[in-house]
């Protein structure tokens, strides 16, 4: 027991040690390589998907229309979730990251109800994205409009 | 060479948001809200096509390319319906995702419960 305690101590200690500055360097890292890596795979669509030549709008929405289904199969499967601790902003940020966000607790609240507890708690970040985005872009729409 | 340029664009977007979470302690939906708002106001500067035209989807998949598609939505439709564009705009441009977003995790929903923690 009493070594057990020890150990642990001078576990703590190595701990404390090791980690002072490396975590967000590390945590850059991982953010950059998962979300470059989301993005290849983005660009890899988009240049598939070039080929049918259907414009470029439509181009843009079928990839993010993919990267929304994988993400939501993928959060279904619990595995997003996974990702997430361990890539940090690099699978948040990305289109992806926003579609767990409606997901994951859509999943998690369809107990309390199909109304009030699934279809509610879908916009509980979606909500706010999509209200701040809207004002910023009337906002982008006035400027535009009057100042050109 | 696209790949590539999507890979550094991408991850460069990303790493901005992790210095956010760990330098502000700011909460995941907050660095989303802030990320849409940013994308909008470079995308009415005029400032995110030159990242997009560099980037691809670098630049488009992180949901700073979300707000600038709000940005160019509503711009593009001032100009071909005029005022009441402004209303219209940004949220036309918006619905393919959002759409997206609600089908999906309704049919997920339906489909797979929640896994124990």
């Amino acid at each position: 027991m009493e070594e057990t305690t020890q150990a642990k101590q001078i576990y703590d200690k190595m701990v404390k040690e090791a980690s002072p500055d490396s975590p967000i360097v590390l945590n850059c890292i991982k953010a950059f390589v998962s979300g470059g890596f989301i993005c290849t795979i983005g660009q890899l669509l988009r240049n598939y998907i070039e080929t049918f030549s259907l414009g470029e709008d439509t181009t843009s929405l079928i990839v993010c229309v993919i990267l929304i289904l994988a993400s939501a199969i993928l959060t279904g499967l619990g595995l997003y979730g996974k990702l997430g601790k361990y890539c940090g902003a690099g699978t948040i940020v990305p289109i992806t990251g926003f579609a767990n966000s409606v997901v994951s607790p859509a999943i998690e609240f369809k107990k309390e109800g199909f109304v009030f507890g699934m279809a509610a708690k879908m916009f509980l970040i979606a909500g706010p994205v999509i209200v701040y985005g809207t004002l910023t872009s009337i906002i982008v729409g006035l400027i535009y409009y009057f100042v050109g | 060479m696209d790949l590539v340029k999507a890979f550094l664009v991408g991850g460069a977007i990303c790493v901005i948001g992790q210095i956010l979470i760990d330098k502000t302690k700011l909460m995941s939906g907050r660095i989303l809200v802030m990320f849409v708002c940013i994308g909008c106001i470079l995308g009415g500067l005029g400032w995110y096509a030159p990242i997009e035209e560099f980037g691809g989807a670098g630049a488009t998949v992180p949901l700073t390319g979300f707000g600038y598609n709000l940005a160019k939505g509503v711009m593009e439709e001032v100009d071909s319906v005029g005022f009441w564009g402004i209303f219209t705009g940004g949220m036309k441009a918006a619905a393919g995702g959002i759409t997206a977003a609600v089908v999906f995790a309704f049919l997920t929903a339906l489909v797979c419960n929640p896994k124990e923690k």
